[in-house]
């Protein structure tokens, strides 16, 4: 039964589905790479997909359903597994170029690379993508066109300092249609963040004092992440701060930083098969 | 050149909606001014912040705009460097990023402010072209190609204002990628960029004072180089001497010598850089140079010590015996 949610229209339900399919796939890639960043894709996906499904308004001109109006990045790009698998979903990407990942017949790697149908600027290295959607943001602005521009960010990310130079600059453009979510899983590659780095928080006060208007949300209930966003002012830019778990739907993974470089062993690998279920929010 | 770049940049701009300016909090000189005036929505000054200055240059280019980034070259080059290769670069996206006051230009405000580097860490982009101007005739020549290209990011290294016009009556028109002969002759060849070919002007007259023949080279695009007409001007010439304002270890010097080897050019070849070395001196431009040892004196002093030792052809040793006398050390 449809879950539909309120005036957005997004089936959280179907999400729930999807997102269960997309994490099967993700651990099926991972049998054939050891190059991977599944923890760190887990934590993002039901806000990738509430971009991607919920938030993305598609061209109209344009018949295939991965043709849209709108734009992301994704910041985070050792994310970007959460971002291929809904590419190949929408027949942006091919089975075969998921088959292919981070092998030389292929032209997927381990961080999305422009020139890749549905990638729209390369990343990978952190603190890039705030700037560079700031900069589409700008433009798209300037020239009148109605588009938004979507950017999803790890939490690791704030540390860079760049980031914060486009935080405060996208909110001195009043960029109204610069959307960022920000992945707060807690965890940089090495450590837990609210003890390492206990200043960090609270970060929603933060990037609101820099001129933004901010939400928070579970980040892994995609009908959330598409309320907020849909509830924004739209005068300032607008972030939806994401709380998640590192790793979320597979029990061993969740929390342990070790997973966020590494590729399930075979026997792991089964059992994250069996355990894994429809994450509920 | 700052000037000049401003009044090409302000008339393109006119013409062409696309282009738009995004500067790190520097003042905007000459006709840049007017152009934020009309134009404020395409001037956009991000404050002191050049990782945005970049980050917005690659959006803005992939939404279609044709952004410059303008500072000073050590802001716009090494601050957000790997903005400048990862967004830029490794994109392919068609930005100019603009260094004013390349080199040691900035002479009285010390090391913090000199992009005495630039060319050698510039030109190791892939995808990146470079090109320095050495008057505001070229500077013109090249805004106007930058302004229209579309091939990918582009370092234009200017100097500041005042400088000379140097090739008002050069022999060969400019074109992106060429070198650009200013003055022709067939014994000794001199190949510079950037505000220092004054320099290396001065040094070919006293060459030429001495009744022999000098090619005057400006190789105002230093990426991609033109390597067959670097070879055709060692092959045509029996002394080649590169006169740069840059690190000495991967500029124009190096490349000249690198074509030297692989085409088996039989010339003899000097080069003069700056120092690889900080020099904690102000003072004018030219001071700045002379403590690197670039002077018209210490040019033609080193000329005339031969290269490793060996005599001197009697061009050189004619000349610099001529100037012996004005050699400062």
């Amino acid at each position: 039964m449809a879950e539909l949610e309120g005036k957005t229209g997004f089936d959280v339900a179907a999400a729930r589905r999807r997102c269960l399919g997309y994490r099967r796939r993700i651990l099926d890639i991972s049998q054939q790479v050891t190059a991977l960043h599944a923890a760190p894709a887990f934590s993002c996906l039901e806000m990738v997909d509430a971009i991607y499904h919920g938030l993305m308004r598609r061209d109209p001109r344009r018949g295939n359903p991965g043709h849209f109006i709108d734009g992301f990045l994704m910041s985070k790009g050792h994310g970007c597994l959460a971002q291929y698998v809904i590419l190949e979903d929408l027949g942006v990407l091919t089975k075969t170029d998921l088959d292919r990942y981070c092998t030389a017949a292929g032209r997927l790697g381990a961080h999305p690379d422009y020139g890749v149908p549905g990638i729209e600027a390369s990343t990978g290295s952190l603190g890039h993508g705030m700037g560079v959607a700031t900069g589409m943001a700008y433009a798209d602005k300037l020239r009148g066109e109605g588009r938004r521009v979507h950017v999803l960010l790890s939490d690791g990310e704030l540390q860079e300092g760049s980031t914060w130079e486009a935080i405060m600059m996208a909110a001195n453009l009043r960029l109204g249609n610069l959307v960022a979510f920000l992945d707060l899983n807690d965890f940089s590659g090495l450590d837990r963040m609210s003890e390492k780095h206990p200043a960090f928080y609270p970060v929603a006060d933060k990037v609101r004092a820099f001129g933004w208007e901010v939400a928070e949300a579970n980040g892994h209930d995609a009908g959330a992440v598409v309320r907020a966003v849909a509830g924004r002012g739209g005068r300032q830019p607008f972030m939806v701060v994401g709380k998640t778990v590192k790793g979320r739907g597979v029990s061993f993974m969740e929390h342990v930083p070790i997973w966020h470089y590494r590729s399930p062993s075979k026997e792991e690998y089964a059992q994250a098969i069996v355990e894994l279920a429809e994450v509920a929010s | 050149m700052r000037n000049t770049f401003a009044t090409t940049f302000y008339e393109a701009g006119q013409r062409d909606r696309r282009l738009a300016v995004v500067v790190a909090d520097i003042s905007p000189a000459g006709s840049l001014e007017k152009f934020r005036q009309e134009f404020p929505e395409r001037f956009i000054n991000v404050g002191v912040a050049e990782q945005i200055m970049i980050g917005m240059c690659a959006g803005m280019a992939l939404r279609g705009l044709r952004p410059f980034a303008y500072t000073i070259a050590t802001f716009a080059l090494f601050r957000p460097f790997e903005f400048v290769r990862d967004d830029l670069c490794y994109n392919n996206l068609p930005v100019t990023v603009v260094g004013i006051g390349g080199g040691v230009t900035y002479s009285t405000l010390g090391g913090t402010h000199h992009a005495q580097e630039d060319i050698a860490i510039a030109t190791a982009l892939p995808n990146m072209a470079v090109i320095a101007p050495c008057d505001p005739a070229e500077t013109r020549e090249a805004t106007l190609w930058c302004v229209q290209q579309e091939r990918g990011p582009v370092y234009l290294r200017l100097g500041k204002a005042g400088e000379p016009l140097l090739t008002a009556d050069a022999a060969d028109s400019w074109a992106f990628g060429k070198i650009r002969y200013i003055r022709r002759g067939s014994d000794v060849c001199i190949l510079s960029y950037g505000p220092i070919l004054k320099l290396a002007a001065e040094v070919g007259s006293h060459l030429r004072s001495q009744g022999h023949t000098v090619s005057l080279v400006s190789v105002h695009t230093l990426k991609p180089l033109d390597v067959e007409g670097i070879a055709d001007a060692l092959r045509r010439h029996r002394h080649v001497i590169v006169i740069e304002e840059t690190a000495p270890h991967a500029g124009l010097g190096p490349r000249v010598k690198e074509i030297a080897w692989e085409t088996g050019a039989r010339c003899r070849l000097d080069t003069f850089s700056l120092e690889d070395a900080f020099h904690h001196v102000y003072g004018s431009h030219g001071d700045l140079l002379a403590a690197h040892g670039l002077s018209v004196p210490s040019v033609l002093a080193r000329l005339q010590s031969g290269p490793d030792g060996q005599e001197p052809p009697s061009s050189v040793s004619a000349a610099a015996a001529r100037d012996r006398g004005s050699v400062t050390k």
